[in-house]
């Protein structure tokens, strides 16, 4: 029984870990068309900026809640009035540029701050259920991740801010005509998935550390998540997240790490043979 | 990058230069009153923090031979090398020491794949070659001397101690490439030969964060004790997830390879660690609080392990090497080093084994405490039996490869 608990646990924390690295992509991407190949950097960015100021006497919670997402999220504002903008509807060369991006943080991170690890403790100690003991603040993401899929659908579906962007993603011209000023929307999104982005990578800080390079470790997670999903930006992530992460739990748990990351990405591969606009292109396709 | 390709041109024109005119002009024109040595460390890049202290034992080595006089009369100018973690580096560094520099030994490589790319390279260039670094074991070669520490000196003290100290029960988590593999096989050999059980053993991925199926899984399995030879950054987050869970408290742990890990996580996650090497910084002797105050403060390098001791033992092993051979002609140093040259320093006494070419030392057990190591136990004078056991030089002086060594479970 408590097995049964703690594997459940498991699964919830594996998809919410799916859902958290790849939602400030699924915004960037899924809503903008462009795909984001600093989206692992901004991460990056997000845990340094947690981490810095929590060393310098900022409250974790401040530094992980605010601080990350505000720093990243201004960078990204920043990044998408210098770069991106003048790339949209240029898919190979927003890959190309982001890539440079990517690697000129990797280097700039690792000039200031060296090519170290950095790390702070987890906070809110440990759980015991049954007779097994578990991470407190791994629930704590898991929460986090079912809030921010919760607000995000909010926002979307009841606000004005919401209707004028899906309006705008879906016909940037009709929503210009009627008096939205689209490179307005297009600057506001990319800077809203940037602050996904470092929000999340200031939560994982304290998982993970943070190094200049760490932004490999998730970038392919996060896109196998993003296609997979499809279209529909916050339900086709969490659908693919749920399914991914089940897979490799499951695997993990029953055989090595090793095969449950090739389980992960096997599903992925023929996930993608099934249904090749991922899954919310077949069902769903009205979600958001 | 300009000042690159000059250097590989000048360095190309030297070798031209040697192969038209011959080498014994060559070394005539350049001798001079100093004795050049190469050191190749990466202190830029991901092994930048093994590389920097390694750079300044080698610096203090250095300098304390020189304050002494010097070799052979002339001054030791040590020429240092940064690879930048890129083992590419590592080749055209090592040629142009060997070619350009022509210098008596080369010291460095810090990654097992850093030392077989020079090692063949070094052998062809006639250069003496010494590998500072723990490592698998099974180099056997006549040109190198490896002073680093190997499984069977360090897995054996290891295991009998945490096993009569902890139980029987063993759950290994190793690192998924040569060395993780290689020590696993060791942790399974020595835990039966010790009347215990690996009741599992899960490899990682160099880029693995996520630990926490495997927490759980392990948890499950209820071992005694873990043995974790993890390697790199990323597998720091292990330690940082399994305190986390609390679970630091409930099952011990014992690494090979947690070593500047202390100064990067908390007293709260690693306190209570048990690990194993050939020399640690609590050693309780005045020579090596010595050697920790200068690497400490004049070189500002917060904490040493093993191969920042190992590569201040080298440098000392090869210039008594020179110092009995009064020679820096290669054969002449090695056949001295091979006469069971010994060098007490602060690792211990350790002395260079004739038959394999690696290192005979003092390996410690020590206990993760408040950012530092504290010593539990000293074994004394411990030889490389793996590497023993596939290489004899003494029968065999042309061998030259790294034996896998079969480790029967």
């Amino acid at each position: 029984m408590d097995y049964a608990a703690i594997l459940a646990l498991q699964i919830c924390s594996a998809v919410a870990s799916l859902v958290l690295i790849s939602l400030g992509l699924a915004v960037i991407f899924g809503m903008m068309r462009v795909i984001n190949l600093a989206h692992g950097e901004f991460l990056m960015l997000g845990g340094y900026a947690a981490i810095t100021a929590y060393n310098n006497g900022v409250n974790l919670w401040l530094a992980m809640l605010i601080v990350a997402p505000l720093t990243v999220g201004l960078f990204g504002i920043v990044v998408e009035r210098l770069i991106i903008r003048h790339l949209y509807g240029r898919l190979i060369d927003t890959m190309l540029a982001t890539w440079g991006l990517s690697l000129a943080m990797i280097g700039f991170v690792t000039v200031v701050f060296g090519n170290t690890v950095s790390g702070i403790s987890a906070p809110l100690g440990s759980l015991t259920i049954g007779a097994y003991r578990t991470g407190a603040y791994e629930v704590f993401l898991v929460l986090v991740a079912a809030v921010l899929l919760v607000a995000g659908w909010a926002v979307l579906r009841f606000t004005r801010l919401g209707l004028i962007a899906r309006g705008t993603m879906q016909n940037a011209a009709m929503a210009a005509a009627l008096g939205v000023s689209p490179s307005l929307v297009y600057a506001v999104t990319f800077g809203v998935g940037a602050a996904l982005s470092g929000l999340v990578g200031g939560l994982l800080a304290p998982l993970s550390g943070v190094v200049p390079t760490i932004g490999a470790a998730y970038i392919a997670k996060a896109f196998i998540t993003v296609i997979s999903g499809g279209a529909a930006i916050l339900s086709g992530t969490a659908i693919a997240s749920g399914l991914l992460g089940t897979i490799n739990t499951a695997m993990t748990f029953a055989f090595t790490p090793v095969l449950g990351e090739v389980a992960l990405l096997a599903a992925a591969v023929i996930l993608l043979r099934i249904l090749p606009q991922g899954i919310t292109g077949r069902f769903f396709q009205r979600s958001l | 990058m300009p000042i690159r390709r000059r250097r590989l041109l000048t360095s190309a024109a030297a070798g031209l230069g040697a192969a038209s005119v011959g080498p014994f002009v060559i070394r005539d024109l350049r001798a001079q009153d100093v004795l050049k040595i190469a050191g190749i460390h990466d202190t830029s890049g991901g092994l930048d923090i093994y590389g920097k202290q390694m750079v300044a034992t080698m610096d203090l080595a250095v300098s304390e031979i020189n304050a002494k006089g010097g070799l052979l009369g002339k001054q030791v100018k040590l020429i240092n090398y940064d690879p930048q973690s890129n083992i590419q580096f590592y080749t055209q560094y090592a040629t142009e020491a060997a070619t350009k520099e022509k210098v008596a030994v080369v010291h460095g490589g810090i990654t097992s794949a850093s030392r077989e790319a020079i090692r063949p390279l070094l052998k062809r260039f006639n250069t003496l070659y010494f590998y500072n670094t723990l490592y698998e074991g099974g180099v056997c070669d006549r040109n190198i001397f490896c002073t680093g520490s190997t499984p069977a000196q360090t897995v054996e003290k290891l295991m009998s101690y945490v096993m009569k100290k902890w139980g029987k029960k063993v759950y290994t988590i190793a690192a998924d490439y040569n060395y993780g593999q290689i020590t696993a096989k060791w942790i399974k050999k020595y835990t039966q030969d010790n009347g215990g059980e690996v009741v599992a053993t899960d490899f990682f991925p160099l880029d693995v964060t996520d630990f926490g199926p495997t927490i759980k899984k392990i948890q499950a399995a209820k071992p005694d004790l873990i043995l974790a030879p993890l390697v790199g950054a990323a597998h720091i987050s292990f330690y940082r997830q399994w305190a986390a869970a609390g679970m630091n408290k409930q099952i011990p742990l014992a690494s090979t390879t947690f070593g500047n890990e202390v100064v990067i996580t908390s007293p709260e996650e690693h306190n209570g660690i048990h690990v194993v090497f050939g020399y640690l910084e609590g050693i309780n002797t005045p020579e090596n609080k010595a050697f920790v105050e200068t690497i400490h403060t004049k070189y500002n390098i917060p904490h040493m392990t093993e191969l920042a001791a190992m590569t201040y033992h080298g440098v000392h092993l090869w210039a008594e090497g020179v110092r009995k051979a009064n020679s820096i002609d290669r054969m002449k140093v090695i056949e001295a080093l091979e006469s069971g040259l010994t060098f007490a320093g602060p690792a211990g006494k350790t002395t260079l084994d004739a038959k394999t070419h690696h290192n005979i030392l003092d390996v410690y057990i020590g206990e993760a405490k408040d950012k530092k190591f504290v010593v539990l136990e000293k074994f004394p004078v411990q030889t490389p039996a793996d590497t023993a056991a596939v290489c004899d030089l003494k029968k065999n002086p042309n061998d030259n490869k790294q034996y896998v060594i079969d480790v029967k479970t």
